[in-house]
C-alpha cells in the first residue's frame, strides 16, 4: 500500500509499504477514505521528539470503510461499517477508560516501558505518534491496523461527507476539551491563543458554551480573518501588544479564561527576545519546547483565572513564572483530548447543524501530494491552514 | 541523525515495512543546506583541534588563534544550518566565508612560501560561498510565504446556525462536567464577611 513514511528531520516520503495485517482478534482493518495533517504532525516533521523511526508511518487523524475484523472486534464492528478513527488508542476497561481518562489509557501503549521512562508512567497508545505513546503506525495510508478496534472508533452514518466527520478524529473534540478544560461560563472573556485548526475549533466551542467574549490572537491575516468569522474579536501579536490589547477588553481585569492552542512551537521574532532565546536553547537541545504564549497567558489572566493547555508540550520548558501563577490563584487544566468522551455529542451537533468542522479545510489533495503539503502547512504557505489527504 | 539510532528503539514486529520510497518533502535546496552544515561540522572540528597544522599550510603561522575562533563560528553557524531554521545559519556561513576570504588574502603575497595554499584555499572557499548563496536563495524560495497568501476566510464561520444564534447554544443540553468545574459554586458556601451579616 501506500503511505506517508517519516523519514528524518523534514523529510517525509510517499513510499510504498507492506499491508497491514490482523495480529490480534481486537485488531480491526480500515481502508482510508480521508484522513488529514494535524499541526502536532509538524513537530515530528521537525524531529522534535527523538522516539520517530526511519521507515515509521505518518498520521493520527484518519476515517475510512471497515474490511478487516479480528474475531474479538465483531461484537461491535462488522466489514462495511463506516468509522472515524480516534487518534488515541483506548482499551475502554482500565481505571482511566472507565473515568473517561482515555488520552492516559493504562493498556494502549505497547511500548509500556519506554513511556514510563519518558514520563514517569506511560499514557495512551497514539497512532503514528512516536514510540513512545507505542509506535503504532499512522493513518495516512490506504489502509490502517487499528489495535483495541472494538473500542477505539466512532461510527458514523452515511450521508455526510467526510469533510464534515473526519475532524472527530483529533482537532474537533480537542478544541472542544480545550474550551470544557477552561469551564467556560456565560459572560466570560475567553482569550486563545493560536488560530491553527484547533484554535479555530477552541473558538466555535467557547462561543457555543456561552462566552460572552472571545478574543482570538495569532499573526497570520488569513487565521485571523477566519477567527473573526465565527465572531471573535481578533489580535495580531505583531501589530499590538497582546497584554494591553486584552486589559483594554476586560476593564483592566485581564480574561477569566486563557486557551493555549499553541504548545511547543510558538513563533520566533525578535519583538519578543523570549522566543529567540527558546529557539537557541531548542536548536542546542538545552530546552525542548517554547513557551512564550504559556508566559504571556500566566502573566495576563484574571487572578482566580483558569489556563486551558491543549497545544501539545513535550518535555522540559524554562522561564515560567510560577510565581505569578501562585499567587494569582489560578488553575491549570490540561490534557491531550480523550477524543471518545466528546464525541457521541460532537457528533450530534453536526448532524444538528450546530458545527460544520468542514470550514477549516483549505487544501483537499491526493495523498500522494502529502510530503510537499507537509512543507506547505509548516511555511503557512498558499492561505494553508489544514490539509485533508485521500488516498 | 535521528537519536533512535542510540536510544535502541525498535519497530514492533508485523508493522508495514518500507518496500520502495518515494518522492521527498526535502527540496534540492534543503538537502544542500544539510551538506554544507554537515560540512561547517568537519570543517569547525579541524579547524578547533588542528589550527596549528593548518596555519603552517597555509603561511599565516600568526593567526592560530584567530583560526581557532574560526572553528568554534564555523560549528556555531552548523547549528542552524542544520536545523529548520536554516536562513539563519546560511547567512551566518556567508558572513563567516567573507571573513574566512578577507583573512586568507592576507596570504596571498609572493613572500609568503605557502602562498600557493593560500590561493587553492581562497578558491575553494570562494567556492563554497557560491553554494551558500545558492542554498539559501533556494531555500528561501522553497519555503516562501506569500503574505497572507491572498485568503480571505471571512466567509467560512463553521457556524451553521449563525454566529449570534450559536452563542450559549450547547448550553441548552451540556454542563460542563463536574471534574473540569474550576470555578464550581464555592462562592454561595463562602460564610458572609461580618460588614455583610
Amino acid at each position: 500500500m501506500k503511505a506517508l513514511v517519516w523519514h528524518g528531520k523534514e523529510d517525509i516520503r510517499y513510499d510504498t509499504v507492506s499491508d497491514p495485517a490482523i495480529e490480534h482478534p481486537r485488531d480491526a482493518i480500515i481502508k482510508v477514505t480521508s484522513c488529514a495533517i494535524c499541526g502536532s504532525d509538524l513537530h515530528l516533521f521537525h524531529n522534535l521528539v527523538p522516539a520517530m523511526l526511519p521507515g515509521d508511518i505518518m498520521g493520527h487523524e484518519t476515517m475510512g470503510e471497515v474490511v478487516e475484523v479480528g474475531s474479538a472486534a465483531g461484537g461491535t464492528l462488522k466489514k462495511g461499517d463506516r468509522v472515524v478513527i480516534p487518534f488515541t488508542i483506548q482499551c475502554g476497561e482500565c481505571d482511566q477508560c472507565r473515568r473517561g481518562n482515555f488520552s492516559v489509557c493504562e493498556r494502549t501503549n505497547r511500548k509500556k516501558e519506554l513511556g514510563d521512562k519518558a514520563f514517569g508512567h506511560a499514557t495512551a497508545g497514539l497512532f503514528g505518534y512516536t514510540h513512545l505513546t507505542g509506535g503504532y503506525p499512522g493513518g495516512q495510508a490506504e489502509y490502517l491496523r487499528v489495535p483495541f478496534a472494538d473500542t477505539t472508533h466512532i461510527k458514523v452514518p452515511d450521508g455526510i461527507d467526510d469533510e464534515k466527520l473526519l475532524f472527530l478524529s483529533d482537532i474537533l473534540p480537542t478544541g472542544w476539551q480545550a474550551a470544557v478544560q477552561a469551564d467556560i461560563q456565560p459572560g466570560d472573556t475567553v482569550a486563545i491563543w493560536g488560530c491553527g485548526p484547533v484554535g479555530q475549533m477552541a473558538i466555535r466551542a467557547a462561543i457555543l458554551l456561552g462566552a460572552e467574549q472571545v478574543v482570538a490572537i495569532d499573526r497570520l491575516p488569513e487565521r485571523l480573518s477566519m477567527a473573526a468569522a465565527a465572531g471573535a474579536i481578533t489580535i495580531d501579536f505583531e501589530q499590538e501588544s497582546v497584554v494591553e490589547r486584552l486589559n483594554e477588553l476586560t476593564d483592566g481585569k485581564g480574561p477569566e479564561k486563557c486557551i493555549d492552542a499553541v504548545g511547543t512551537e510558538s513563533h520566533v521574532h525578535f519583538a519578543q527576545p523570549d522566543t529567540v532565546l527558546d529557539r537557541a536553547k531548542q536548536m542546542l537541545m538545552a530546552e525542548n519546547d517554547r513557551p512564550h504564549v504559556l508566559r504571556e497567558m500566566i502573566y495576563v489572566c484574571r487572578p482566580g483565572g483558569v489556563i486551558s493547555i491543549i497545544g501539545v508540550y513535550l518535555g522540559l520548558v524554562d522561564k515560567i513564572p510560577m510565581g505569578q501563577a501562585m499567587n494569582k490563584g489560578l488553575t491549570f487544566r490540561m490534557a491531550q483530548a480523550h477524543v471518545p468522551r466528546w464525541t457521541g455529542d460532537l457528533l450530534r451537533r453536526i448532524e444538528d447543524g450546530q458545527i460544520d468542522p468542514s470550514f477549516v479545510i483549505t487544501h483537499k489533495v491526493d495523498l500522494s501530494k502529502g510530503p510537499e503539503m507537509y512543507a506547505t502547512f509548516r511555511d503557512k504557505a498558499d492561505g494553508c491552514v489544514k490539509v485533508m489527504l485521500q488516498p | 541523525m535521528p537519536l533512535t539510532n542510540i536510544t535502541g528503539i525498535t519497530r514492533s514486529e508485523g508493522d508495514p515495512r518500507v518496500e520502495h520510497k518515494g518522492p521527498s518533502s526535502l527540496s534540492g535546496a534543503d538537502r544542500l543546506a544539510r551538506a554544507l552544515g554537515w560540512f561547517s561540522v568537519g570543517l569547525g572540528i579541524a579547524e578547533l583541534v588542528a589550527p596549528g597544522r593548518l596555519a603552517r599550510t597555509l603561511g599565516l603561522e600568526d593567526k592560530e588563534g584567530l583560526i581557532r575562533a574560526y572553528g568554534a563560528r564555523e560549528l556555531a553557524s552548523a547549528v542552524p544550518t542544520l536545523s529548520i531554521d536554516k536562513p539563519v545559519g546560511l547567512a551566518a556561513r556567508i558572513a563567516g566565508d567573507a571573513l574566512d576570504l578577507g583573512t586568507l588574502a592576507t596570504g596571498l603575497h609572493r613572500d609568503n612560501p605557502k602562498w600557493r595554499n593560500a590561493a587553492i584555499a581562497t578558491a575553494l572557499v570562494a567556492g563554497i560561498t557560491l553554494l551558500d548563496i545558492a542554498a539559501l536563495k533556494g531555500v528561501k524560495a522553497a519555503h516562501r510565504r506569500e503574505p497572507g497568501g491572498g485568503r480571505d476566510y471571512s466567509d467560512r464561520s463553521g457556524l451553521p446556525k449563525g454566529r449570534e444564534a450559536s452563542r450559549g447554544l450547547a448550553r441548552k443540553d451540556f454542563d460542563i462536567p463536574p471534574d473540569y468545574r474550576a470555578e464550581g459554586s464555592v462562592a454561595d458556601a463562602v460564610p458572609l464577611l461580618p460588614s455583610q451579616a
